[in-house]
């Protein structure tokens, strides 16, 4: 075997670490308990939608400070269709996916051009209008949020339950498939080609790539995975609200991704439960004040580096 | 009517000189600096609080509203903002919201997280009628001191030494290092007089934006509105989507108030789509 190939193997090929957290999410469910659900089920929800901004972010390098948007676009239409259709989790779950999916095809032509100030502007934008819409139709419930969304049971045997256990599982199993979806397109010769158009554009281009019709896939395919953690979160909450389409989602989102590492397929999970551990010693701690040591946290990780940062055995050697 | 194109334009006025520092450091650094908000808020804090703590009168706080964030701007920049400017964007989109959440808590825990008031001085409220159209005169006295920044950076642009230093910087670093130019000094200065311009802004905004310790995120999208439309190559780009943006929100809250600022982002979501590199710029590298 020639190296190349070679090294695209050992990019597939499962390492143990790799299937002990593989194993390590399903055994979340059980270690959670009645009393960790509701918090397990919000890391899992987070981790997918970290995920997905991973794939444009951390593999096709489209800095976005919009990825709200179809996260918002997903909870609120799976809470739309619960409300006012029929509240099967799946089909709502679908008819999330499918309308992030849409709007991440239609926004994708957006991020396809311009410099990357024009790209977080455009894709910060396009959030924002989201977020007038949701505030100003007159459907969506404005600032109160959509309220008295009634989720039937899950494959109609499966109640959401008050501790949160089953939607704990649901989120669990999701952010499973996701994780594996992922997996498959990051070490598929379209993921490395991602790879690619990331470290030089040009380059890519000049070998034949389609750019832009390769940034648009991975941008709707990770709106799509987006909108699935935003109908999840509406589904197991019971509630569409203005928050998840607000400017701190993109942010928040962004701090987990690189706190785990971007560019990595297990850095959205460990970033999302890092993040929440912080942010809960953090509010603990100064409940008004935790956005500074937050924002204290950011600069100090970007002027150390994330990679000396948490490698604490490097700080006194010479980079 | 006009009195409302008046408002309009002196709300872009506004934006303009909050902008403009914001404008110069993409152009020349390249750094995207979200945190450009946070010294427009350190402007309006020393005006409210000088006024209300110290009774200073509001003329006399202008140019320490000027100074303070300045100062802030010339120290931040040296110690915090070098050693960011090689790195890749990611970084500075980062570094620059960590700075915006510490100073919006840092606001919070000192001075309290309500909307702060100020109380302007008898002869710039009210209003009067110039055939037939409403002014107010805060109104008027915001463009009249815009107008003059405008001009005054304008002239030190275009006429003095420092400003030709600076547009052979904006325009091709390297060479500009090449020709004995101290492009990290004419940065520095630079960075520091935008800093001092947004606080001035906010000082004088204060009345017209509100103030409190959301402001940098709740302003950010428009200041880097006015720099994305505007292009960073020149200072009437920035100008002109300044007075675009403020004349366009007003009219828009103004005549369909249930759209809110869907208009305003929706313009510069197809702007951006058909032309990249602002309205007014030159296609850049």
């Amino acid at each position: 075997m020639n190296t190349t190939s070679a090294s695209i193997a050992a990019a597939t090929r499962w390492r143990p670490w790799e299937l002990a957290l593989l194993v390590a999410l399903p055994a979340s469910w059980f270690l959670a308990g009645e009393g960790h659900s509701i918090l397990g089920n919000e890391i899992a929800i987070f981790a997918l939608f970290a995920l997905s901004l991973d794939l444009i972010l951390g593999y096709a390098g489209i800095i976005s400070l919009g990825h709200a948007a179809f996260f918002g676009m997903g909870a609120y239409s799976a809470a739309l269709f619960a409300k006012h259709v029929m509240p099967d989790p799946l089909v709502g779950l679908a008819v999330g996916i499918a309308a992030a999916t849409v709007t991440g095809a239609l926004s994708s032509v957006l991020v396809m051009r311009g410099s990357d100030l024009a790209r977080l502007m455009i894709t910060m934008g396009v959030a924002a209008i989201l977020y007038e819409l949701a505030n100003k139709l007159p459907f969506t419930g404005g600032a109160d949020g959509l309220q008295g969304v009634v989720m039937g049971p899950l494959l109609g045997r499966f109640e959401f339950d008050l501790y949160g256990r089953t939607a704990f599982g649901y989120s669990l199993v999701l952010l499973i498939v996701g994780l594996l979806i992922a997996r498959r397109i990051i070490a598929s010769p379209f993921g490395w080609s991602l790879r690619a158009i990331r470290d030089n554009r040009l380059r890519a281009a000049a070998i034949g790539l389609n750019v832009d019709q390769r940034l648009g896939v991975i941008y709707t395919i990770s709106a799509a995975m987006a909108g699935a953690a935003g109908a999840l979160l509406a589904q197991t909450t019971g509630f569409a609200s203005l928050d998840v389409l607000d400017f701190h989602r993109s942010a928040d989102t962004m701090l987990m991704l690189v706190i785990g590492g971007a560019g990595w397929l297990w850095g959205g999970v460990l970033g999302a439960l890092g993040f929440k551990v912080l942010h809960d010693l953090l509010s603990a701690w100064t409940p008004q004040y935790w956005t500074f040591w937050l924002g204290l946290f950011l600069v100090v990780l970007v002027m150390v580096g994330r990679d000396r940062f948490f490698k604490p055995w490097t700080w006194w050697k010479k980079s | 009517m006009l009195t409302l194109l008046f408002d309009g334009i002196a709300y872009g006025m506004l934006l303009f000189v909050l902008a403009v520092g914001l404008a110069v450091t993409l152009g020349l650094m390249n750094f995207v600096n979200l945190a450009h908000g946070a010294f427009a808020m350190a402007g309006g804090y020393v005006t409210v609080l000088l006024m209300d703590r110290a009774g200073v009168p509001f003329l006399a706080t202008l140019p320490l509203a000027f100074l303070i964030p300045a100062v802030f701007g010339a120290v931040a920049e040296r110690t915090l903002y070098r050693p960011m400017y090689k790195r890749p964007h990611l970084d500075h989109v980062l570094f620059s919201i960590g700075l915006v959440f510490m100073a919006i808590a840092a606001v919070d825990y000192a001075v309290g997280s309500q909307q702060q008031i100020i109380k302007l001085p008898a002869w710039l409220q009210g209003r009067f009628e110039i055939a037939g159209v409403g002014i107010g005169k805060y109104r008027l006295f915001i463009v009249v001191v815009c107008l003059v920044l405008t001009a005054l950076l304008q002239w030190v642009l275009a006429r003095t030494r420092f400003g030709s230093r600076l547009r052979a910087a904006v325009d091709d670093p390297r060479v500009a290092r090449g020709l004995g130019i101290n492009v990290n000094t004419v940065f520095s200065v630079t960075f520091a007089v935008g800093s001092g311009l947004a606080g001035l802004g906010g000082a004088l905004g204060a009345e017209v934006l509100g103030l409190d310790p959301s402001f940098p995120l709740k302003f950010m999208v428009y200041f880097l509105i006015v720099v994305v439309v505007g292009g960073t190559t020149t200072i009437t780009g920035p100008l002109l989507a300044a007075l675009l943006l403020g004349i366009a929100d007003v009219f828009g809250k103004y005549y369909v108030p249930q759209l809110g600022a869907f208009i305003v982002y929706l313009l510069m979501v197809v702007i951006l789509y058909f032309r990249p590199q602002g309205l007014f710029g030159r296609s850049a590298s």
